[in-house]
């Protein structure tokens, strides 16, 4: 009797087994919806108060802002403008725009509403003006209407007023001239909301609680983000999924995927397999050493984003002999760039001739100077230069980092104090913990060279190029005022042709003084289900890849 | 037993006091600070000091602490920085799902190891005995981030008969009043959503059982060929019980001691959270989204996270220490 009772159990644990298993693993049988999973959840969905790229990622199917960025390239292009024009010599923009859009929620998008959303970040209430919530606002247009104490002002603000002219005509008012704006307000951070949602919902309200932290008590960053996307929030269960439907009011191509599950998988093995076994259709950041495993998967397609930033071996010129261009260059030739980036960034890499990646308009396709690896020639400057071989130089790396254009740090750095002994120099090691302590020694000019790289805040030479030759700072002790002068005007030219032109001779005149050595420009990769369609990876990576394009 | 109870439960406040001061300093003995994290590498050291005046970091620590004391007596653990939502209503979503991977695993490990250990030691010395050995050594030894992902592959990716990832099917729409989805299928009466919970929770179950397994397997294989040469058995057999009878009244009842304090033991392990089980099979529990504050320096998880796990690790010893009691009548409690 009792063997009858445990085969009984037996059989119905197996039975169990088998229903769970043809309950379908998971795979999902709706067509209709497709399921991505990234690394992390986002913080909040109203675009104007995160700075990460997952809560940007949602937000830029929800939202669109004034201008877009080309599919696959970092070109801005009409979104809910139509054209713009500059006058007063590149302090005023006015943009035609769109008609017959409407929010989600029904309400008309119009001029007023582009006024209300700018003079909204421009009077952020001091809670917003947090340097951590209101981040891109800070770094672009840098100032408040009503700042708090120790806050920047109007003074210190790029943004000075919005004025209409009827529905459709909008001009944003500078205080100076500025190109690099119109690519700025490409980001999804600028994106309008709609007016009577923001208002409904309680955007701007928040509280400071006792341990200093600031959290919304509306629910529009968490429950009612309203744009004029193709998509709109359905429901956000944080830590499990975030589900996004199509919105019917959207003023474009309805989307092929009725509805987008977002889900957030921070281990990359875990995000692959999940992907291997159908639960998710696409993912983000296959880690590097997984590329292959995708390429030979034949139900998975691997693609890869074109290189976006940029890593470098910095040259601090207030700590001599930096301060010689033939020292410079003898760091340059020495370098085995070649070597390095294929043995450490594999497929997410690719060498630097130049501080600008090349998919940004501003890189220079000719003319910029060769420092081919050369260890005699690294002597020969050296020698040139007056000083006694080996040369001693303090060459510091980070610890407990890894970035696109610096995936292993110390193995590049060991790749490098290898090829610079060999050059004629003597490298003294230095290492220390990435945050804060490495890049408060480098951002305060303690070390006379370094590793260090760059992701762009928003795809622009001049986040590239002004942020760091554009003035005199600790990083680089240079003071260099033809190369400041040739990007503040780079900066300021409203002529996008002769802008791009001016960028790629500043992109060349950099490489010629030589504060740093670029070497390395790095990249990332998602794989999808061979099915998946339409997805064009970009420079600037999940802020300008919309799942309303794809299809299966 | 109740001034015993009591006095433990009065005991709880001066070791949570002392634990508050430890976690409070080894939070900020952390390198970095969470202005420097929140802000990233653009940082500007104006931002910094912003952010550290905002948050009260400026302050004496001493004055930090017992702003941070006030708080949490009044009951509110605070908000992350990084999430922006309350500490508690994290641990009152991701400690269901602990408690529910937990019970899982200990009902993995239970159901299979005390047979196994029981078998093993009734057929000691055989080839079944040194298999059970065998494989309770490789149960302890094989890595669980390891075991997770062949699991994965094996019955997810290649076999796909079982979900990799999460709790439940991502397509399903449910309600979970209490956040246990096998308790809330159960209550919704919803079969379809039973199976679901079980079948994503079988995968994560195996692999956090499997070193809970193999201890079980191993106390109750040595419990009972202890217990089985008692003069009592020896007793019980003389006077013609039949072997089932002596084995279950007397042999197994006898062993279960030892095994159930290490079950207590063991679960109240798996309750502060399993680090490497939740990651691998993102499953939403305490342990990751503790792991995953340190980097953040998200103080306030940090602080109030590891005070409720030490909360319930204090508490599940002693359930285990009453629960020994009740097994055991002759222990006396005072």
């Amino acid at each position: 009797m009792r063997k009858k009772v445990v085969c009984f159990a037996l059989l119905a644990v197996a039975a169990a087994v088998m229903l769970a298993a043809c309950g379908s693993s998971g795979k999902s049988s709706k067509k209709s919806s497709f399921v991505f999973a990234s690394s992390a959840d986002p913080v909040l969905l109203d675009p104007a108060l995160v700075s990460d790229g997952e809560s940007l990622r949602i937000t830029n199917q929800i939202f669109e802002s004034l201008v877009g960025f080309k599919l696959g390239g970092s070109e801005v292009e009409p979104q809910l403008a139509t054209s713009w024009t500059p006058s007063n010599g590149g302090k005023s923009w006015t943009f035609k725009l769109r008609s017959g859009v409407k929010f989600s929620d029904g309400t008309a998008f119009n001029a007023a509403a582009v006024c209300f959303n700018y003079d909204r970040w421009y009077n952020f209430p001091a809670a917003l003006q947090n340097a951590a919530v209101s981040y891109y606002w800070n770094t672009v247009f840098g100032g408040f209407a009503h700042p708090a104490t120790g806050n920047p002002g109007p003074d210190k603000s790029l943004y000075k007023s919005c004025t209409t002219k009827g529905d459709n005509e909008v001009t944003l008012n500078l205080t100076r001239a500025s190109s690099s704006f119109i690519s700025a307000i490409g980001l999804p951070n600028f994106s309008i909301a709609s007016p009577t949602a923001l208002k409904k919902y309680d955007a701007d309200a928040g509280t400071v609680d006792s341990t200093g932290v600031f959290h919304p008590t509306g629910s529009f960053a968490t429950k009612n983000p309203v744009g004029t996307g193709p998509y709109m929030l359905q429901s956000w269960e944080p830590n499990v999924k975030l589900v996004l439907v199509s919105n019917p009011k959207y003023n474009g191509s309805k989307p092929s995927f009725t509805k987008v599950i977002y889900r957030a998988i921070s281990d990359n093995a875990a995000r692959l397999q999940a992907l291997q076994s159908g639960e998710i259709q696409g993912m983000d950041y296959v880690a590097p050493q997984d590329y292959s495993t995708v390429q030979k998967d034949s139900s998975l397609q691997l693609l890869k984003r074109p290189v976006s930033s940029v890593g470098y071996i910095g040259l601090n010129q207030a700590k001599a002999p930096m301060n010689n261009p033939l020292v410079r260059q003898a760091v340059a030739h020495a370098i085995d760039k070649a070597a390095i980036v294929k043995a450490i960034y594999g497929q997410t890499g690719q060498v630097a001739n130049q501080f600008l990646p090349p998919s940004l308009f501003g890189y220079a396709k000719s003319g910029v100077p060769d420092y081919a690896y050369d260890p005699a020639q690294s002597k020969a400057l050296l020698q040139k230069a007056g000083l006694t071989l080996p040369v001693k130089i303090d060459f510091w790396y980070p610890t407990s980092v890894v970035r696109s254009y610096m995936p292993d740090p110390q193995r590049i750095f060991q790749a490098m104090q290898s090829n610079l002994n060999n050059a004629g120099f003597k490298v003294v090691p230095h290492s220390a913990q990435w945050s804060p302590d490495y890049l408060g020694g480098a951002q305060s000019g303690k070390y006379q060279m370094y590793l260090l790289g760059w992701i762009a805040d928003y795809y622009d030479p001049q986040d590239f190029l002004n942020v760091h030759f554009g003035s005199e700072t600790p990083l680089f002790g240079f003071n260099n005022p033809t190369l400041f002068a040739m990007l503040a005007k780079a900066d300021a030219e409203p002529n996008a042709a002769s802008r791009t032109q001016q960028y790629e001779q500043a992109s060349i005149a950099v490489m010629k003084y030589l504060p740093v050595v670029p070497y390395a420009w790095g990249s990332s990769a998602l794989a999808l289900d061979k099915n998946i369609q339409g997805y064009v990876p970009g420079p600037i990576g999940p802020i300008n890849e919309p799942w309303a394009k794809l299809k299966k | 037993m109740l001034r015993f109870i009591v006095r433990r439960l009065l005991l709880l406040v001066p070791i949570l006091l002392g634990l508050s001061i430890l976690v409070f300093g080894w939070v900020r003995a952390l390198p970095g600070s969470p202005a420097q994290t929140l802000l990233g590498e653009h940082a500007t050291p104006q931002a910094v000091e912003q952010i550290r005046h905002q948050y009260g970091l400026d302050k004496p620590l001493p004055i930090q602490y017992w702003d941070y004391l006030k708080t949490v007596s009044s009951g509110n653990l605070g908000t992350s920085i990084r999430s922006y939502r309350p500490v508690s209503y994290e641990i009152q979503h991701r400690f269901p799902a602990t408690i529910e991977l937990a019970l899982g695993a200990m009902i993995f490990a239970i159901g299979i190891g005390i047979p196994l250990g029981f078998f093993a030691a009734k057929k000691y010395g055989s080839f079944f005995d040194q298999a059970s050995l065998v494989g309770s050594l490789i149960g302890i030894s094989i890595p669980i981030f390891f075991l997770g992902l062949v699991l994965k592959y094996i019955f997810a990716v290649r076999l796909g008969w079982l979900p990799s990832i999460g709790r439940e099917d991502v397509l399903a729409t449910r309600a979970h009043p209490t956040n246990l989805f096998i308790l809330d299928s159960i209550i919704e009466g919803d079969p379809g959503a039973f199976w679901d919970a079980v079948k994503h929770l079988i995968l994560p179950s195996i692999a956090l059982g499997s070193i809970p397994l193999a201890i079980v397997t191993r106390i109750t294989r040595a419990a009972v060929l202890d217990v089985q040469h008692e003069d009592y058995v020896r007793t019980a057999r003389a006077k013609g019980l039949p072997p089932n009878e002596v084995d279950r009244r007397h042999v197994l009842r006898n062993a279960l001691l030892p095994i159930s304090t290490i079950i207590g033991l063991q679960t109240g392990l798996l309750l502060s959270g399993a680090v490497l089980t939740e990651t691998v099979f993102q499953w939403p529990g305490i342990g990751s989204w503790l792991t995953q504050a340190i980097p953040n320096r998200d103080y306030p998880v940090l602080q109030g996270g590891i005070l409720f796990v030490a909360i319930v690790f204090v508490l599940v010893n002693l359930v285990v220490d009453i629960s020994y009691a009740i097994i055991n009548p002759r222990i006396r409690l005072s």
